[in-house]
């Protein structure tokens, strides 16, 4: 139990460097990138096919593979979501779908449908772990991918707090045509966001293949998981992000104490209830919230309906 | 001043009968056609349903869901229940879909409170999640799922006939359904609810109750399509049924034939067919050549085939708009 909640908390970190580029996608540049999964797993096979097929160690192929999908983050922003971003609400999602599936049946016809991993490339970090007081065994890899996931977030934070850029991107997020006219291009913005989210997407995609098995196909449920991670932490904070990664990760480690299927239903099942949770408090708070609604209940006052 | 609605166009009334002419052609055609072409066509006729339905959520309702496969999922379980009940597999298949809408009713209480971008994610997670628990029950043999062995204990002629001419006779209801459905109030209020959801409310039309007729009769009918799918295919698997591949299908045909027209779903569910058939055989290189058409369409041509009509200023086809005479 302790050992499936230490676990889960680790693979929060995995979720939040998975989510934090779709989170940063929406909450700048106003884009549902439905192919975010899909790109992970084309980092994955870009750091696979690094090590595998040109004989790179594990560490150069991921220096290699994130510049390059920062890249393609930069140049898919520029050639596709800056003129799927004019059509209104409709448009992007029907190019990103549309993406998603050039992207896995591309990926299939290149490499196949076998599943493939990294974990037999990094000796014996994929096994070797440490035993905690009380029995509890500690994977090194997933203590180590967890400890990047907050340095990484930690860093994106700095930042978008600390810096000329950062300050931009808030800008940009907040308003863009009012940051246009104080001298800030919301184009360069926006690819520069795009970049980083593909970069992160990467990096997510390059975890997976480190601590299990990617296959051309797997991108759909990463974006799912990426959403509901997203979803469950709240939109545009890197910490809700991270929250809602572990929420994410002990829900399922926690599921799959039950059994392996349940694993991935009790994501769906938090993900779901917050939702609703979410929207009725939206409903609350149209209404003047529950709190107004029980006073006007025990001191029997007419109240107006709406908003007033 | 006073206003007359305009008769229907006589372009428009050529084109139904013309449409009348190929359904009555379609009918008689297993009687001489090939046993592939019964089958290849039922095919089409289950493409064009699924076209059609999600074009009435997304085009008219503007309700973009990417969670359809729930109710093609969820149709073919119930009908694999009900024919392990022993019920007769030929009317299971309606019943299964009938079923499904009740599950949409519940459903749509909480899906149409949400946002644009919140209810396309949130059905696709509601459709994973009604996948795995299907996958729970003994019968479907989780992943491995199961066959309506029902329907071999018909001679397979008789089968390609019943299940084509089911096939032809549902698509051409559900044409006939949405047409009226479109045409009368509903349609109306639907199409004022897409444009602008608070502006419809202003002028007191009940958003919430709109949505969810529309969304309910959408999700009957892909259903329909998904049981008769699962009755040509027999074998019912989860990840097949429940799998996002159907809810892409349906946009990139309703996409490219021309989204919130009556008839492009139905040219665009012909041209996937035709695609299909012709460049089927290049496996995943062929469906990643529909997702860049998908992308290309979407960028460069969103209305689709219609619209590429509509840009030569004719008037679009079997339109849902009335036409008004201003008299003085």
């Amino acid at each position: 139990m302790v050992e499936a909640l230490i676990q889960g908390i680790l693979l929060g970190g995995y979720y939040a460097v998975l989510a934090a580029g779709l989170s940063l996608m929406f909450g700048v540049v106003r884009f549902i990138n439905l192919a975010h999964g899909d790109m992970a797993v084309l980092g994955a096979m870009i750091a696979l096919w690094l090590v595998q097929g040109l004989g790179f160690g594990v560490g150069w192929a991921i220096m290699i593979t994130l510049p390059v999908m920062a890249g393609l983050g930069w140049l898919m922003q520029r050639m596709i979501f800056e003129r799927a971003l004019r059509g209104g609400f409709l448009i992007p999602i029907l190019t990103t779908i549309g993406l998603g599936a050039a992207l896995q049946n591309g990926m299939f016809g290149l490499f196949g449908s076998e599943t493939k991993s990294l974990g037999a490339y990094i000796g014996n970090l994929s096994w070797a772990s440490w035993e905690l007081p009380g029995g509890i065994f500690l994977g090194q890899l997933p203590v180590y991918m967890f400890l990047t996931a907050i340095v990484v977030l930690g860093a994106l934070h700095l930042m978008l707090t600390r810096t000329a850029f950062g300050r931009a991107v808030r800008a940009t997020a907040s308003d863009a045509d009012a940051a246009a006219l104080c001298g800030i291009d919301p184009r360069r913005v926006h690819r520069g966001a795009a970049a980083i989210a593909v970069a992160l997407a990467g990096l997510a995609g390059i975890f997976l293949a480190l601590r299990a098995q990617v296959t051309p196909f797997a991108g759909p449920m990463l974006l799912i998981f990426a959403f509901e991670a997203v979803v469950i932490g709240g939109i545009g904070s890197l910490r809700g992000t991270l929250i809602g990664g572990i929420a994410l990760g002990v829900a399922q480690t926690l599921g799959g104490l039950i059994s392996p299927q349940f694993s991935i239903l009790a994501g769906h099942v938090v993900f779901l209830a917050v939702l609703g949770w979410r929207m009725s408090q939206v409903a609350a708070a149209d209404r003047g919230g529950w709190r107004s609604a029980w006073t006007a209940l025990t001191t029997k006052r007419k109240m107006t309906r709406g908003k007033a | 001043m006073t206003h007359s609605v305009l008769p229907m166009p006589r372009g428009d009334q050529r084109l139904i009968w013309a449409a009348a002419a190929v359904g009555v052609g379609l009918a008689i055609l297993p009687f001489v056609g090939s046993a592939l072409v019964v089958d290849k066509l039922t095919y089409l006729f289950i493409l064009i349903m699924f076209a059609t339905m999600w074009n009435l959520l997304a085009g008219y309702a503007g309700l973009v869901s990417v969670g359809q496969q729930a109710f093609v999922g969820l149709g073919g379980y119930a009908m694999v229940r009900m024919v392990d009940a022993g019920l007769p597999p030929f009317p299971a298949i309606f019943i299964a879909a009938l079923c499904t809408g009740v599950v949409a009713w519940v459903l749509s209480w909480f899906v149409l409170r949400m946002k644009a971008g919140e209810f396309a994610i949130a059905t696709w997670v509601i459709a994973e999640a009604i996948r795995a628990m299907v996958s729970f029950d003994p019968i479907i043999q989780g992943e491995t799922g199961t066959s309506v062995t029902a329907l071999n204990a018909y001679a397979p002629e008789m089968r390609r006939l019943t299940i084509y001419l089911l096939a032809l006779a549902t698509a051409a209801l559900m044409l006939w359904a949405s047409w009226k459905l479109l045409q009368g109030r509903t349609g109306a209020q639907a199409q004022a609810i897409r444009d602008d959801e608070e502006a419809a409310a202003s002028v007191g039309i009940s958003t919430f109750q709109v949505k969810q007729r529309i969304y309910i009769l959408a999700s009957i009918g892909c259903a329909v399509a998904g049981t008769l799918w699962l009755a040509s295919a027999i074998t019912f698997q989860p990840r097949t049924s429940f799998g996002v591949q159907w809810s892409v299908f349906m946009l990139f045909m309703v996409l490219v034939g021309g989204i919130g027209t009556f008839i492009g779903p139905i040219l665009g569910a012909v041209l996937f067919f035709a695609l299909q058939e012709i460049f089927g055989d290049f496996g995943a290189w062929y469906l990643a050549g529909v997702g860049i058409v998908a992308i290309l369409f979407a960028l460069y041509l969103p209305n689709g085939i219609v619209g590429l009509w509509l840009d030569k200023g004719r008037d679009e086809p079997l339109s849902m708009r009335k036409r008004l005479q201003v008299k003085e």
